[in-house]
């Protein structure tokens, strides 16, 4: 049955060629932990991914109860975490994947660290990986504000002011990170608004980046 | 030879080959596993079906003795309302008449057609007065639907039913206590 659809839409697209030349590969051998158990060190960049479309999905369907507004948004996670059926493990899937996501990112970066992957011709993909680095920070950044408690209001208070700490400069990348001079309502909108289509937009291109230089230059050799 | 020709014969055998039953194991563990990723976001979206409408009644602020089997009387009165996190008490209206047998009943002046407030026959002095309509004592400023002073539509109107209902009830003291909405048929009986 789903044999059938596949073979009739595969008849008039010819859609074989599109996912085999993405999907259809061997595992090097050294990147294969079923040959060796401690390539499983190749595996964190594959998780990352996984946990960010986990905290993509989770963050959709928080979305559907949250609202950036200062006298509503913490009524608005406390509905969530306490009222709507299982709101509490989605919105827990998306706090601790929060953190999930920087550990394994973390432990990839190690990964392409300690094998020299980054070495010509890589260079670029490295930082292509600190960009994306860099965007994680700016998710729990934003991301820690939008429950609107205490935690988050001073979190945000002390993240401003490292901001305006900055010579010259600071004070108006203060006033422009908070959409205001001092953390209100502007802070709220505009830290939802990256945390929500900003970043996500700016992840998935770099994202789309680092696979295709993958497929390009193929995984590093072995050590 | 012989050897040969059974292992041959055993791997054509009908039913999984290896090769099947890693696709099988490997396919199910991994649609475990992604489910219990999508439960709970499932489960989450339709949260809203569970809840009911507004249950609460409360106070009409009136006396059942208040009313009359005549004419129907406008109650203010503020509705509770549950909505996500938010509540609040929204002001609200009915038109309240006794039945024949006594018994209080409490119609939503939201007229069944498109919603707009349908009035009431009222003097210059903002009382109830009978009709100069025949049987129509409620009118639709919109498109015209008429109803009697029990809330049941004229035969031309383009409301579909008669106006809606609150459920009711009466405490000790003979307050009247407005409960949710329920609508009627064309008979005048609830039917939900
Ligand atoms: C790498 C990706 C992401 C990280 C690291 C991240 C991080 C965070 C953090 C730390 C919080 C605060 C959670 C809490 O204290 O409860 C949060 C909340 C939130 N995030 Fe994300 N997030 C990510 C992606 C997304 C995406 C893609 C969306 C939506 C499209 C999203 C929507 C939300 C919403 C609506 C909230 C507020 C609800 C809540 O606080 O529980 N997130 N995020
Ligand atoms: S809304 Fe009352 S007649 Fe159309």
């Amino acid at each position: 049955m789903l044999k059938k659809a596949y073979d009739w839409i595969d008849e008039r697209l010819n859609v074989t060629p599109l996912w085999r030349d993405v999907a259809d590969h061997d595992v090097p051998a050294h990147v294969n932990p079923a040959i060796k158990m401690s390539a499983f060190v190749y595996c964190f960049g594959g998780l990352t991914f996984l946990v960010i479309t986990t905290q993509i999905l989770s963050g959709m369907f928080l979305a559907m109860y949250y609202t950036p507004d200062i006298t509503n948004a913490w009524y608005s996670v406390k509905y969530i975490t306490d009222e709507v059926l299982l709101g509490n493990v989605v919105r827990g899937m998306h706090f601790w994947g929060a953190s999930l996501v920087i550990i394994m990112m973390f432990l990839h970066m190690l990964r392409v660290f300690f094998t020299g992957a980054y070495k010509k011709p890589r260079e670029m993909n490295w930082v292509v990986g600190v960009l994306i680095f860099f965007v994680v920070l700016g998710f729990g950044f934003t991301g820690y504000l939008l429950p609107w408690d205490q935690k988050a209001y001073w979190a945000t208070a002390v993240g401003a002011q490292l901001a305006g700490s900055i010579p010259w400069i600071g004070p108006y990348i203060q006033t422009l990170l908070l959409g205001s001079h001092t953390v209100g309502a502007l802070t709220l909108t505009r830290f939802f608004a990256i945390h929500v289509f900003f970043l996500p937009a700016a992840l998935l291109v770099l994202l789309a980046l680092h696979f295709i230089m993958i497929r390009a230059q193929h995984i590093a050799g072995p050590l | 030879m012989s050897d040969f020709h059974e292992r041959a014969s055993r791997e054509q055998q009908p039913g999984l080959s290896r090769r099947q039953f890693l696709t099988y194991a490997l396919g199910g563990t991994g649609a475990f596993m992604a489910s219990l990723v999508a439960v709970p976001f499932v489960v989450e979206t339709f949260d809203p079906i569970r809840r009911g409408g507004a249950n609460a009644f409360v106070n009409s602020g009136h006396k059942v003795s208040e009313f009359n089997k005549t004419l129907p009387q406008l109650v203010e009165f503020r509705a509770h309302r549950d909505d996500g996190w938010n509540s609040a008490d929204i002001p609200s209206r009915a038109w309240v008449i006794l039945q024949e047998d006594g018994s209080p009943l409490a119609m939503s002046p939201i007229c069944t057609h498109l919603g707009c407030q349908v009035n009431g026959t009222l003097g210059p002095d903002g009382k109830p007065e009978p009709s100069q309509d025949g049987q129509w004592w409620f009118h639709c400023p919109c498109h015209g639907s008429k109803y009697t002073v029990y809330g049941i539509q004229s035969p031309g109107s383009p409301a579909p039913r008669p106006l809606d209902v609150h459920k009711v009830k009466v405490d000790e003291a003979g307050y009247l206590y407005l409960g949710p909405l329920q609508q009627r048929n064309s008979a005048g009986q609830v039917i939900s």
